[in-house]
């Protein structure tokens, strides 16, 4: 524990400064310091207990997993599922070369090919979380490439494929004894409990308190292993959507402000809801209602 | 046999129609929409497919009614997770089925599909249709020369038409 | 990968099952832009399975079809590697047509 005391009265003043000052170095006590392994078993033990007849791995599919009558009509889309076109185009895009001869593949660990689950990570050279859309994009600008939009349909062919690839594949989201990385982590936690919009609702109102009950015409997903389906083809939009376009509508639909797609606070929130969902399996793309 | 069609549908009826419109949109009916033109054969039923109310869309199609038979098993939702594509489909212990066809009585036009069985095709069929609002949900199977239906009601909270 | 049409067709036994997904709008007609004009409808209106020389299946579509349509069917007398050709033509003439082998 700390040794924050005092020897007299006179260097009291400064000693205390000194010993504040010395116990904000400390390692902050078990109660203050984020700690994602413990957070995740809660997480992962809190949709178990709620959800006992649930199979584990059945929660990346979402609101499927909860409901019935949607899960056959699910079924039933997924034996020859409408996101096969997003897929093909995003197959094209990632292997058609950029304007100075090279390819993403070029900037991805096993040429791109089954390493989504691995996204998020946290930077550790830069100080920040680096999501698979942010990845993309800087692969594109390190050669010579204008970025995509990142609520556009290419970014969504383009994560569709990757997540393809790494179907199957348990998330494996590392959180590094970093504080840079646990700040991150905890801004990502943070901002999944705040409140926020005209609503006053929070990530967790919604997927933690309520899954599987309806809001208006959509039956909620839990959201364990939420991220793990997308990016997700949407009767909605009739297309694919990435987790920005999913993560600022949302925004919109509580009626708050959405902050621009790939905000630091959106990579923070994208980076804590993997972690939290390590060990289900990337079942993306999804198709969702 | 398919007539190919580069083509466009009849100029005359194209023009009857715009006209029509112009005279409808005066009289201050602001829903009118101008009807889909068809490019496919003669054997398309494209009148059918014009219209609002299930009767006319049967009597048009087959000449005759249908009467309910537990030998048509339709399967479709409770609630259709969103009305732009509900699965549907039909299976039948019926023999000599020549065509099947569905029908969803709130939508804006009536008859969604229909579909020819020739000799040696089965009669089961799914398919995704789009649903405008909560209905019912008709599928007709034609076998031997009569008609056989079966009917369900698909609640819709997100439709398919737009809202 | 220019075709509209994707098939799987796969003959088990003495029947053969045909799922088709084809990418176009199916726009009814009915809805809006973001300028609240309606977008024309431009939709599948006949779709046809061959087979042989025979036709297997014929689709007649109307507005209610839902976007990048679907449909399935069964058919007797199919062999694996046989062709299957699915044709379709739309409200505005448009037409696209693949011969796929039965698996």
């Amino acid at each position: 524990m700390d040794f924050c005391f005092a020897r007299s009265r006179i260097h009291l003043a400064l000693a205390v400064l000194a010993a504040l000052a010395l116990c904000a170095l400390h390692p902050a006590s078990a109660a203050d310091k984020p700690d994602p392994v413990a957070d995740a078993k809660a997480f992962r033990n809190y949709f178990v207990n709620k959800f006992p007849n649930v199979k584990l791995e059945d929660f990346v599919n979402g609101p499927y997993a909860l409901n019935e009558d949607m899960r056959r009509q699910w079924e039933q889309k997924e034996q020859f599922p409408p996101y096969e076109f997003s897929l093909e185009m995003g197959k094209e895009l990632f292997a058609k070369p950029f304007k100075n001869g090279r390819h993403y593949a070029d900037c991805f660990p096993n040429q791109g090919i089954g390493i989504r689950q691995d996204f998020p990570y946290f930077d550790t050279r830069e100080g920040r979380v680096v999501t698979l859309e942010l990845a993309l994009n800087r692969c594109r600008e390190a050669n010579g490439e204008p970025p995509l939009s990142y609520v556009d349909d290419e970014m969504a062919a383009l994560t569709a494929y990757m997540a393809f690839t790494s179907r199957g594949k348990p998330f494996a989201i590392k959180v590094p004894d970093d504080p840079r990385a646990l700040e991150a982590y905890q801004n990502g936690k943070r901002y999944f409990y705040a409140r926020r919009g005209q609503l006053n609702f929070s990530c967790a109102t919604c997927h933690v308190q309520n899954p599987g009950e309806r809001m208006r015409a959509e039956v909620l997903a839990p959201a364990l292993g939420i991220l793990n389906a997308m990016p997700i083809y949407r009767s909605e939009w009739g297309g694919m959507g990435t987790i920005s376009r999913r993560l600022t509508t949302c925004n919109s639909q509580i009626r708050g402000v959405p902050l621009d797609p790939q905000d630091e606070e959106y990579r923070d929130l994208e980076y804590y809801l993997s972690y939290v969902s390590n060990g289900l399996s990337i079942s993306g793309p999804g198709a969702r209602p | 046999m398919t007539t190919s069609h580069n083509g466009l549908p009849p100029t005359r009826r194209l023009i009857l129609k715009g006209a029509g419109s112009v005279a409808l949109a005066g009289l201050g009916i602001v829903s009118f929409r101008p009807l889909a033109a068809s490019a496919a054969n003669d054997t398309y039923p494209e009148d059918a497919f014009r219209q609002r109310e299930a009767n006319e869309a049967i009597k048009l199609l087959y000449g005759r009614t249908a009467e309910p038979s537990d030998k048509v098993k339709l399967d479709a939702p409770e609630i259709a997770e969103n009305g732009a594509v509900v699965p549907i489909s039909v299976a039948t212990t019926l023999t000599d089925v020549t065509s099947v066809s569905f029908l969803v009585p709130e939508n804006p036009n009536v008859l969604a599909a229909y579909y020819k069985i020739p000799p040696g095709s089965m009669p089961n069929v799914a398919n995704r249709l789009k649903m405008a609002r909560t209905s019912n949900v008709i599928v007709i199977v034609e076998a031997g020369g009569k008609l056989y239906s079966a009917t369900k009601e698909v609640k819709v909270t997100v439709g398919g038409c737009g809202g | 990968m220019a075709s509209s049409i994707r098939v799987r067709a796969i003959a088990n036994g003495e029947i053969t099952e045909v799922q088709t997904l084809i990418q176009h709008p199916m726009d009814s007609g009915f809805i809006k832009d973001d300028k609240g004009a309606f977008i024309p409808a431009h939709f599948i209106q006949e779709l046809t399975f061959e087979y042989d020389g025979r036709k297997v299946f014929i689709a007649d579509w109307g507005t209610a079809v839902s976007k990048d349509p679907y449909v399935k069917f069964s058919f007797k007398g199919g062999n694996k590697g046989g062709d299957l050709k699915v044709s379709w033509i739309d409200n505005k003439g448009e037409t696209d047509a693949t011969i796929v082998k039965i698996q």
